[in-house]
C-alpha cells in the first residue's frame, strides 16, 4: 500500500544521510523523497512516499522517530490530506500539428508552457503523481518525451492538524 | 571564561563529562590530543595494540559499571579498526563514546592521507555521530554525546574531530554544558497507565505465566524490581544470553537460558505458556525459533524502553513503552492487594509441569577419564570463583557452555557479544571489565579460535598490570562451526580445524605471563586452583578438551521454541 510520512527534523548536516540509510539498511522501499528547510530555518520537513503494509509502516515510523534528529513522524496517509507534485517535462515539437495538440493537452491538464525552444517545450504542471503519470503518458502519446524532473511529493494534513515541533 | 586549545577542550570535557578512563591508540590526526593527554592525571589513557580491542575494552568497561566506555583513535585506519567493536556494543545497547580523530575540516573530501568518512563508515551502528568543525563546539558535542550514549535505550556514539580544531596554537572560551537538552531526543519512562493496566488485568488472569527477562533489565538496573515481580507472582523465570544475572540464576523460580540453546525447561515453559511477560527483551531470532510457531497460546505483553523492539518479529499482545524499573513500579502499585497465595494455588499445576521438565536434567552430559569435557572447565570455573566472578567470553561453543553451566547470580557478570557474536571480544572486554574492577576476579572463557583474534592485548595487559585469567577452551577447531558441519554438512569440517595452533603456554610465557596448559580430566582441578591462586598476574589456561563434544539442547530449524535437539541421539 501506498504511504506518504512527512518528518519533521533538524536542519543539520548529515540528519538526511542517517534518515535515508534507515530505508536502505532495513530493506525499506522509498519511492520519492522531497526536503527543505521550513518557515523554522533550523527544522527540514521530509516527505517521503512508500511502499509498505502495516506492519512495515508501523516500524518505518518507529525506526525513523527513533533517530535523535527526528522530533516528529506522522503518516499523512493515514487520514485527508493534499499531496502535490512539481514536474517539469521536455518535449520535442517537430510539427505544427504536435504544437497544436500539446498545447490542446496543456490546457486540458492545466499545465503551463515555461520555456520555448525551435525544437521543444518546456511544460511545467503540478498535481497529485497519478495526474502527472497521466500527463507524461498522454504527451508521449502525440510527442516525443525529451526529459522529465519531478520534485516529488510534498503534502500538508487537511484542517487542523499540523506536524509543528 | 576559560581558554584552552581544542585540544585542552577535548581531555578537560571527558573529566567534565566523569570519564576516568580512555582505551586507544594514538596517530597523526590525534597527535594534538595525546598531548594534552601527556599534561594531566585526571583522565588514564589505556594504550592497547589494535583498536578494534580498545572498543572492546571500553564496551566491558561499560558492561561491567553501567558507565559509558570511551574510546580515542587517529583518523581512518584507526577509527575503522573500531568498526567491529561499535556494531557489537550497538546490537547490545552498551554505551560507548568513540573519539576519532579527522583529517583537518580544509582537506576533508580530498582523500587526503589517512581519511574515511568516519561518520559515514559507522552511520548504520551508532545511536548517534557528531562532526564537530569549531573548536568551540568540542563541550557541546562531547556532553551531548555522554547523554545520548547512556539515556534511554543506550548505544555509542561517535565524535569526528578534524584536526584544525584541536590546533594547540589556538586558544577558544571553554564551558561545558551542567545538563544538556534535545528537543528532538526525550525517550518515554514511565508507561502509559492505559497499558500498564491491561498489562496487570492480563498478568492477573494467567494461569500458565512466564517472566521472560532481557538485557533491557540489567541495562536499567531492574534487577531489585524484577526479583520482586516474580516473587510476587510466584511464575517461573527465563532470561535471554544478554539477560543473565539480572533476574539470579540460583533463584528457585529460575528456569535458565531460552532460545536456541537455552534449556528443555524453558523452552517449554515459554511454547506452554498462556502469558508472556517480556521484559527488556527483543524477541530476536535466536530465541524465537520459527515466529510462526512461536508460544502458539500466549498472549505478550512487551515492556520495552525502545519502541521500535516493540512487535518488530513478534506482535506484542500489550506493548509498554517505559523503562522496566519505572514500569515495574507502576505494576506494583497495582498489584498491591493481589493475593499470592490464591496465586500459588492457581499455579501449582503449571509448576507440577514446569518440575517434569526441569526433571530431564537436559545440561547432563557423560564425563570420560581420559578427555577433558568442556562444560566441566566451566563447573570447575564456578567452583573455583565461587560462582561471583566476572566472565566475559568470546563466541562460539565455549559461549554457550559458559553461559549454561556458570549460572549467574547478579547483574553486570556475565559480559559477551549476544547480538553481533563477535570473535575477539572476550579478552580485551575482560581486560575493561577489571580496569572497572581492579580488585574483582575476571575470567575470560574462550576458544583456540576465538583468543587468537585479540591474543596482542597479552602486551597490554603485561603493560598495566592487568591480571584477568583465559580460560581457553581448547578444542583444536572451530567448534560451533564444526557442531553445524557434523548436524547439517553430514561431518564435512570445511575449514574449521585448526592445524597449526602456536604453543599457548609459550607464547603467555612470551608476552611475560603465567601459562598453564591442561590435558587430564584428573589435573583440570589442581590447574584451575593454581590459576586463581596468582592474583596479581594474567594465567593463560590452554585446557585441550573433547574435539566432539556438541552443545545441547539445541532447537531444531524452523521448529517452534520446544523443538529440541538434547543429544546427539535424542529429540523432543
Amino acid at each position: 500500500m501506498r504511504r506518504i510520512l512527512s518528518v519533521l527534523m533538524e536542519n543539520e548536516p548529515g540528519a538526511l544521510s542517517r534518515l535515508v540509510g534507515v530505508f536502505s539498511q532495513r530493506g525499506y522501499n522509498v519511492d520519492s523523497l522531497s526536503v527543505a528547510p521550513t518557515d523554522d530555518k533550523s527544522l527540514s520537513r521530509l516527505t517521503i512516499v512508500t511502499e509498505a503494509d502495516d506492519k512495515v509502516i508501523e516500524q518505518i515510523t518507529k525506526q525513523v522517530n527513533k533517530l535523535i534528529d527526528v522530533l516528529k513522524v506522522s503518516d499523512l496517509s493515514d487520514g485527508v490530506h493534499i499531496e502535490r507534485e512539481l514536474m517539469l517535462i521536455k518535449v520535442a515539437t517537430r510539427s505544427e500539428s504536435i504544437r497544436a495538440e500539446i498545447k490542446r493537452n496543456v490546457d486540458i491538464f492545466r499545465a503551463q508552457v515555461v520555456d520555448v525552444d525551435a525544437h521543444n517545450y518546456t511544460i511545467q504542471i503540478t498535481g497529485t503523481s497519478d495526474k502527472l503519470d497521466a500527463f507524461a503518458y498522454t504527451l508521449g502519446q502525440s510527442t516525443e518525451i525529451i526529459e522529465v524532473s519531478r520534485s516529488g511529493v510534498c503534502g500538508l494534513a487537511r484542517g487542523e492538524k499540523a506536524l509543528r515541533p | 571564561m576559560e581558554m584552552m586549545s581544542g585540544a585542552a577542550m577535548v581531555v578537560r570535557a571527558l573529566k567534565d563529562a566523569g570519564v576516568k578512563h580512555v582505551f586507544g591508540y594514538p596517530g597523526g590526526s590525534v597527535l594534538d590530543i595525546y598531548d594534552a593527554l601527556y599534561v594531566q592525571d585526571d583522565v588514564e589513557h589505556i594504550l592497547v595494540r589494535h583498536e578494534q580491542a580498545a572498543a572492546h575494552m571500553a564496551d566491558g568497561y561499560a558492561r561491567a559499571t553501567g558507565e559509558t566506555g570511551t574510546v580515542l583513535v587517529t583518523s581512518g585506519p584507526g577509527a575503522t579498526n573500531t568498526i567491529t567493536g561499535i556494531a557489537t556494543a550497538y546490537m547490545d545497547s552498551i554505551p560507548l563514546v568513540v573519539l576519532s580523530g579527522q583529517v583537518p575540516t580544509m582537506h576533508i573530501g580530498e582523500d587526503a592521507f589517512q581519511e574515511t568518512d568516519m561518520i559515514g563508515c559507522s552511520r548504520p551502528i551508532v545511536k548517534h555521530s557528531f562532526l564537530v568543525k569549531r573548536a568551540v563546539d568540542i563541550p557541546g558535542a562531547i556532553a551531548k554525546a555522554y547523554h545520548i550514549a547512556n539515556t534511554g535505550r543506550p548505544g555509542p556514539v561517535v565524535v569526528d574531530l578534524p584536526k584544525d580544531i584541536v590546533n594547540p596554537q589556538e586558544s577558544h572560551p571553554y564551558e561545558f554544558p551542567s545538563s544538556v537538552e534535545l528537543r528532538s531526543y526525550n525517550p518515554t519512562l514511565k508507561g502509559h497507565n492505559k497499558q500498564v493496566k491491561k498489562a496487570i488485568e492480563v498478568i492477573k488472569a494467567a494461569k500458565r505465566p512466564v517472566m521472560y527477562v532481557g538485557g533491557g533489565a540489567v541495562a536499567c538496573e531492574a534487577t531489585d524490581s524484577v526479583t520482586k515481580l516474580a516473587e510476587t507472582l510466584g511464575c517461573p523465570v527465563t532470561s535471554t544470553l544478554m539477560g543473565l544475572g539480572a533476574f539470579s540464576g540460583v533463584h528457585q523460580q529460575s528456569v535458565g537460558m531460552l532460545g536456541m540453546h537455552g534449556t528443555f525447561e524453558a523452552n517449554k515453559t515459554m511454547h506452554n505458556a498462556d502469558c508472556i511477560i517480556a521484559l527488556g527483551a527483543r524477541f530476536d531470532d535466536r530465541v524465537t525459533n520459527n515466529v510462526a510457531k512461536f508460544c502458539p497460546n500466549a498472549t505478550i505483553v512487551h515492556v520495552d524502553i525502545d519502541p521500535t523492539s516493540i512487535s518488530k518479529t513478534v506482535a506484542a499482545h500489550i506493548p509498554v513503552v517505559g523503562s522496566i524499573d519505572r514500569v515495574l513500579e507502576q505494576f506494583f502499585e497495582k498489584l498491591e492487594d493481589f493475593d499470592t497465595e490464591a496465586q500459588a494455588e492457581r499455579l501449582a499445576d503449571w509448576w507440577q509441569e514446569i518440575n517434569q521438565w526441569r526433571a530431564k536434567k537436559c545440561l547432563e552430559y557423560k564425563t570420560s577419564d581420559t578427555q577433558i569435557k568442556p562444560q566441566e572447565v566451566v563447573q570447575s570455573l564456578y567452583k573455583h570463583t565461587g560462582g561471583d566472578a566476572y566472565i566475559t567470553s568470546d563466541v562460539g561453543q565455549h559461549q554457550m557452555f559458559a553461559a549454561l553451566y556458570y549460572p549467574f547470580s547478579k547483574p553486570r557478570r556475565w559480559i559477551n557479544s549476544g547480538g553481533a557474536g563477535t570473535m575477539g571480544f572476550g579478552f580485551p572486554a575482560a581486560m575493561g571489565v577489571q580496569m572497572a574492577h581492579p580488585e574483582a576476579v575476571v575470567a575470560c572463557v574462550t576458544g583456540d579460535g576465538s583468543i587468537q583474534m585479540n591474543i596482542q592485548e597479552l602486551a597490554t595487559c603485561l603493560q598495566y598490570n592487568i591480571p584477568v585469567k583465559i580460560i581457553s577452551i581448547n578444542n583444536r577447531a572451530l567448534g560451533m562451526v564444526r557442531q553445524w558441519q557434523d548436524m547439517i554438512y553430514k561431518g564435512r569440517h570445511s575449514h574449521s580445524y585448526m592445524d597449526s595452533l602456536p604453543d599457548f603456554v609459550k607464547l603467555a610465557e612470551a608476552y611475560g605471563h603465567i601459562g598453564i596448559r591442561v590435558d587430564k580430566p584428573e589435573e583440570l582441578d589442581d590447574a584451575m586452583k593454581r590459576c586463581f591462586a596468582e592474583k596479581d598476574r594474567l594465567v593463560f589456561m590452554d585446557i585441550r578438551v573433547d574435539q566432539n563434544e556438541h552443545v545441547y539442547p539445541m532447537q531444531i530449524k524452523y521448529g517452534a521454541m520446544d523443538d529440541m535437539r538434547l543429544s546427539k541421539t535424542e529429540r523432543t
